[in-house]
């Protein structure tokens, strides 16, 4: 089958590339166009490494085809810091030692943003739950959760700050 | 003494804080380069074809067809690699595995590969390899495999280890026996023994980073090789050896590694990647599948295993034996003369004072992968069943468990059952702390029931060598050779920081490739803050050496009248009292002029590693109609002897803790009647999800090894060891059943209620 | 196009199991259709007269359908067990059901409901129970050229509940190892109509009518649920495989065939 002309965007940036229809969106992503923070530990949707938002939704991307993207909007972790300052999740998960070989870090972190994004105070259980289509073998998931319970926290402070802000602003 | 490692009780400023890994914002980021993530210029991509059979004679391999297809750029078979059938047995062992010469040892054992311009072309090309197999009969479990009537695998293997030798080859490959005492005296002593067996079935280490490598030898006999691995020094000596190179001509890069736990010990693809690379004259890259991963790697020992315990009535044990038959897959154990159930053998009862104690391991080839080390390797599959059975005799004699376990713990002097006499240990303090834990006065609600048990594991020196460089600017280098996969790189940096007196942020520890460093073991046997750690404690005090004498030099007084002190050099004596002292980086910024660069350098063999004793305390709940269970609570108490960076050392505990859970619940493989794996996936081979599992609580006790300058004991692999038999015994205590057989899966569970109910 | 192509074509939805194949090297498809663009199968539309789920929607829309969620909670809950949220995103119940797993979670929740599915070609449309599409493992009784465009459910009568239950060794991640649907609806207390549908135990989901007249009439009392229990059992014919034995899943087959009866009893207002 000839190759597949793609336009789509990816960590917010227009991005073109070729493919032949049957390749998957993490080969299209690391080996395609270098994204090698998106990581393959199974390929058949069973771990989670390779997660990446595709317009807004979580997804497996060795579970997606790179042909499937055209006009679609994607997210991966080389795009979560932004202006050269890594996201609260990224901070705690170095911080509560979320992570010890790694491998598993850029999906768990693309998940449990997913999560916090929809439900900002999510109960333990809740967090399990979000995050078990993600495999890590090294930590039994207790820094994990707790990393994810902090930044929940910390956002939750945050977004306090910003609207007592606004109210100040206004009155 | 600059290299005296005996432990100095000194006040320590900066160890014990919790600080952050160097390589965090590269791991948060997704820029941290592992095996998969590099690329050569012209690479290859190479694939396997896998043999489907269990046991098969290779008949033919014809590769005729695949060569002519466009893209193919070289083909491997036995026939392209060095035949060691005569040689060094070790070496042909570890070739063999890599690619089957003759025969297929198991399912997914390597038969031929492939270097293609794409993966497309590659499995085209795959396909195109035809091969002739004349199917052998074959034998996947231990037991079966130990029957008279088994199907022999290898014809030129005989017992080791037994008098007179045998005359027929079997098998049985080793036997071996260890303990102290009459055993058979000690039993007629006993008011209470009894006795028990137990299978445990196979297990992989399920890192999630599959192995991955590039390899790139070039037609002058160089050659690199940049892999996942826990130990590039020894992959590229057996690389080197297997392939006729030169040692220092081949230049191992470990990349970052996705988790290892001992399935990074030892090649798997990598000669053969190497060998491609020869032949094309291109750089080849190589990533198994999962798939690949699970049949053809090296997952733990599938194992079966008697216990006898026997005691008086006031609880002290009179006398213990075990029997353990575990399988190694179609080769000998990978340590030479110390195979897997010698292993096993030697852990099983390091946790109590026995006067009397025997134990025999019995090590046999199957039709299975070959088995490489997971965490603690051995230890856990005998921990369960003599851990269980300790609780067996406790309820015999009306005691309670734990107090069984306190009365006989090992102690300062006693002689373990696998020879030495302890020093300082801590099983005693896990033991108390279990007692003291406000987990054991819980309550516990319907069909809800608590066990615990012990674990021991020996920890591992072996040879080390590291570098400490110091910059102009008095930043600090660390060069290590041990690999990182906890955040070791903070932990050296600490101890770096320690020594010079200077802040943690002025260290930066790397990697170093085997170009840039000499020879270092493999990191296993929770080896490398232990002795990578030593190696820079004896490179930082020999780093101050020169300062002190640089500091001399711009000074322009006797070495002799200066200390080292807070990280800066400091002249002694009233004399001296106009002499400001000079920082680290006051001396480092004048090194240009002073004699050159400023660095500390050692290489060693740190012997007496620290044995490690944990307990564990579980609650778990059973479904009594479906059997399935959960953990409800866990809690891990382990000695580190000194937690250099305790957030580390507890999450090196959580992860061996988890590990144990899901060994204990629902990790299995799962063999056909055909000998193939069924459950060659995540989906089907379970590991524990975030969801599986509640909060892994940790106590971290300090109880110093006198072997190290800071009383360091490895940490990493003892908690995977009492994770079995503490959630056995809990299930016991939940709903009544004893379980025998790992993983305890509901329709175990079941089963064993059925029978219950039955009686 | 589907009925054109010569070599072996498939319709991608989800691609939750269609890709895993592919990387598995089980298939090599010459043609992929991409379903997911197509309106009509890309809409769910809930009124009194009963609702239509497009073959394209996932389950994540699906759970987010309250409305839906409300009317069939058993199944927009059988359908949100499939895989992880990774896979919520992706997976659809028409996929679930045209892969044909014997364990496919969503399809005994949607028999149980009565679930029809509306089924397209070239020439015409259909309309069929979804117990009629899978004929075994692997296996549906789609014609070459035809596709499943929508599931359709019907029209919710008061005093109705559904349930799906399923048992996994792991908390999520598996795949069912025995699973039970039950859809019922009460009148004056008692049960009027049921049906009850086991998964995992067969070549394909089975309905199982007499595990249906064992609570018809009762209040879910002691009795009935021991008579479906075994009804359910009885009604098993499972294999031994990797992921349970024979023995387990007739066992469980009634543990959870009467549990999820009595949560389905309970969200109907039975008390």
């Amino acid at each position: 089958m000839a190759a597949v002309l793609v336009s789509t965007t990816i960590n917010g940036d227009a991005v073109e590339f070729a493919c032949p229809p049957q390749e998957s969106l993490l080969a299209v992503l690391r080996d395609r166009l270098g994204l090698t923070g998106v990581k393959e530990g199974c390929g058949t949707g069973d771990c989670g490494a390779c997660s990446v938002t595709l317009d807004g939704r979580l997804v497996c991307s060795c579970l997606v085809l790179g042909a499937e993207v055209d006009g679609r909007e994607i997210a991966t972790i080389e795009g979560m810091a932004e202006n050269g300052k890594l996201h609260p999740l990224q901070e705690n998960f170095i911080e509560h030692a979320a992570l010890q070989c790694g491998i598993c870090t850029p999906g768990f972190l693309m998940a449990a943003k997913v999560l916090l994004d929809r439900n900002p105070q999510p109960t333990e259980t809740e967090i399990r739950y979000a995050l078990a289509g993600n495999l890590c073998r090294c930590t039994g998931y207790d820094k994990i959760v707790r990393a994810v319970q902090a930044t929940a926290t910390e956002l939750r402070q945050l977004e306090k700050k910003k609207s007592r802000r606004k109210k100040s602003k206004k009155s | 003494m600059a290299n005296d490692p005996s432990y100095t009780k000194q006040k320590l400023k900066v160890i014990g804080s919790r600080v952050r890994r160097p390589d965090g914002v590269d791991k948060v980021t997704g820029r941290a380069k592992y095996g998969a993530d590099h690329n050569a210029p012209g690479q290859l991509v190479g694939l396997f074809l896998r043999s489907p059979h269990a046991h098969a004679r290779i008949k033919k391999i014809s590769t005729a067809r695949a060569e002519k297809l466009s893209g193919v750029k070289a083909i491997i078979t036995s026939e392209d690699l060095p035949d060691l059938t005569k040689g060094d047995t070790a070496a042909r062992d570890i070739l063999e595995n890599c690619m089957a010469r003759g025969r297929a040892l198991y399912d997914g054992h390597a038969v031929a590969a492939v270097a293609a311009v794409d993966e497309q072309t590659a499995r085209k090309a795959l396909k195109l390899i035809k091969v002739t197999y004349e199917l052998l009969p074959h034998v996947t479990d231990v037991d079966e495999a130990l029957k008279p009537d088994a199907p022999v695998i290898h014809d030129y293997l005989y017992t080791n280890g037994v008098e007179p030798r045998p005359t027929k080859p079997s098998n049985l490959y080793n036997v071996a026996e260890f303990g102290h005492g009459d055993v058979d005296a000690g039993f007629a002593q006993a008011d209470v023994v009894v006795e028990k067996s137990y299978k445990t079935e196979q297990v992989h280490q399920g890192y999630i980073e599959p192995h991955a490598c590039v390899g790139s030898v070039n037609p002058d006999g160089t050659g690199e090789l940049w892999v996942t691995t826990q130990g590039h020094f020894t992959y590229r000596s057996v690389c080197a050896n297997l392939l006729g190179m030169d040692i220092a001509k081949l230049k191992v890069t470990s990349s970052e590694i996705g988790g290892g736990f001992g399935g990074k010990t030892h090649v798997w693809i990598e000669p053969v990647v190497l060998a491609l690379s020869r032949k094309a004259n291109r750089p080849v890259k190589a990533v198994m599948s999962r798939e690949e991963v699970f049949r053809a790697s090296g997952p733990a020992s599938s194992t079966s295993i008697d216990v006898k315990i026997g005691a008086k009535k006031d609880g002290t044990i009179t006398a213990a034996f075990a029997a353990l038959r575990y399988q190694s897959g179609p080769f000998p154990g990978a340590i030479p003369g110390m195979p897997w159930a010698a292993i096993g053998a030697m852990t099983s009862f390091a946790c109590y004072n026995l006067a009397n104690v025997k134990t025999l391991g019995y090590d046999v080839v199957v039709n299975r992968p070959k088995v490489a080390a997971y965490r603690a390797p051995s230890a856990p599959m005998i921990a369960f069943a003599v851990e269980s059975t300790m609780d067996m005799v406790a309820k015999e004699l009306g005691i309670e468990p734990l107090d069984l376990r306190i009365k006989n713990a090992a102690r300062e002097g006693t002689r373990a059952c696998y020879g030495p006499v302890y020093g300082p240990i801590g099983i005693g303090a896990t033991l108390q702390a279990v007692k003291n834990h406000p987990h054991m006065r819980a309550r516990l609600k319907k069909n809800q029931g608590r066990g615990m048990a012990c674990g021991f594991w020996f920890n591992f020196g072996g040879q080390t060598c590291a570098d400490l460089n110091i910059a102009t600017d008095g930043s600090v280098t660390l060069t290590v050779g041990t690999i990182d996969v906890g955040g070791s790189r903070a932990s050296l940096s600490l101890i770096a920081a320690e020594e010079l007196g200077i802040p943690y942020k002025q260290v930066k520890a790397h990697i170093g490739d085997t170009g840039s460093l000499g020879h270092n073991d493999t990191t296993e046997g929770s080896r490398g803050t232990f002795s990578s750690g030593m190696a820079i404690v004896f490179a930082a005090r020999q780093a101050i050496e020169v300062l002190r004498e640089r500091a001399a030099i711009m000074w322009e007084i006797p070495i002799e009248d200066i200390i080292w002190k807070d990280g800066h050099a400091k002249a002694r004596g009233s004399k001296y009292s106009r002499l400001k002292p000079l920082s680290l980086a006051d001396i480092a910024a004048q090194s240009p002029s002073t004699g050159g660069p400023i660095a500390g350098h050692n290489e060693s063999v740190p012997d007496n590693a620290g044995v490690s004793f944990a307990s564990h305390i579980c609650d778990v709940e059973v479904d009594p109609e479906t059997g399935g269970t959960r953990i409800i609570r866990y809690t891990v108490i382990q000695d580190a002897g000194k937690a250099i960076h305790p957030t580390y050392v507890e999450g090196q505990m959580q992860g061996g803790a988890a590990q144990g859970i899901g060994w204990a619940l629902n990790e299995e493989y799962i063999y056909g009647d055909d000998g193939r794996l069924q459950n060659p996936g995540f989906l089907d081979y379970r590991i524990p999800v975030c969801s599986d599992l509640p909060f892994i609580d940790t106590q971290i006790l300090e109880i110093p090894n006198p072997n190290h300058p800071y009383g360091v004991r490895g940490v990493g692999e003892t908690s995977i060891v009492p994770p079995l038999a503490a959630i056995g015994n809990a299930i016991s205590n939940a709903v009544g059943v004893r379980m025998d057989h790992t993983p305890m899966s509901p329709p175990r569970i079941l089963k064993a209620l059925e029978q219950l109910h039955a009686s | 196009m589907l009925e054109s192509e010569a070599g072996a074509a498939f319709v991608l939805a989800g691609g939750t199991d269609l890709l895993v194949r592919m990387k598995l090297g089980h298939i090599e498809p010459a043609l992929l259709v991409d379903i997911k663009r197509i309106p009509a199968m890309n809409s769910i539309t809930h009124s009194a007269r009963g609702t239509r789920i497009g073959a394209a929607v996932s389950g994540a829309e699906l759970g987010e359908h309250k409305a839906v969620a409300r009317a069939w909670p058993g199944v927009v809950e059988a359908t949100n067990l499939i895989g992880s949220d990774q896979v919520q995103s992706r997976c659809t119940m028409v996929g679930n059901l045209c892969n044909a797993s014997p364990a496919a979670d969503s399809v005994p929740a949607m028999i149980a409901a009565g679930a029809k599915a509306v089924v397209v070609s070239r020439t015409g449309r259909r309309t069929v129970p979804v117990e009629k599409i899978v004929t075994g493992p692997g296996q549906t009784s789609l014609a070459r050229g035809e596709v499943i465009e929508a599931i359709v459910l019907p029209a919710r009568p008061a005093r109705s509940g559904d349930a799906y239950l399923r048992f996994i060794p792991r908390t999520e991640m598996d795949i069912a190892v025995v699973s039970a649907g039950v859809s019922l609806t009460l009148e004056r207390g008692r049960i009027k109509t049921a049906r009850v549908v086991l998964g995992a135990v067969a070549p394909t989901a089975v309905l199982v009518p007499a595990a249906a007249r064992a609570i018809i009439g009762s209040k879910l009392d002691e009795d009935a649920l021991h008579k479906l229990a075994a009804a359910c059992s009885a009604a098993c014919k499972p294999i031994d495989d990797k992921r349970g034995t024979i023995e387990y899943r007739t066992k469980v087959a009634g543990v959870l065939g009467k549990r999820a009866a009595q949560i389905a009893f309970q969200r109907a207002g039975g008390a």
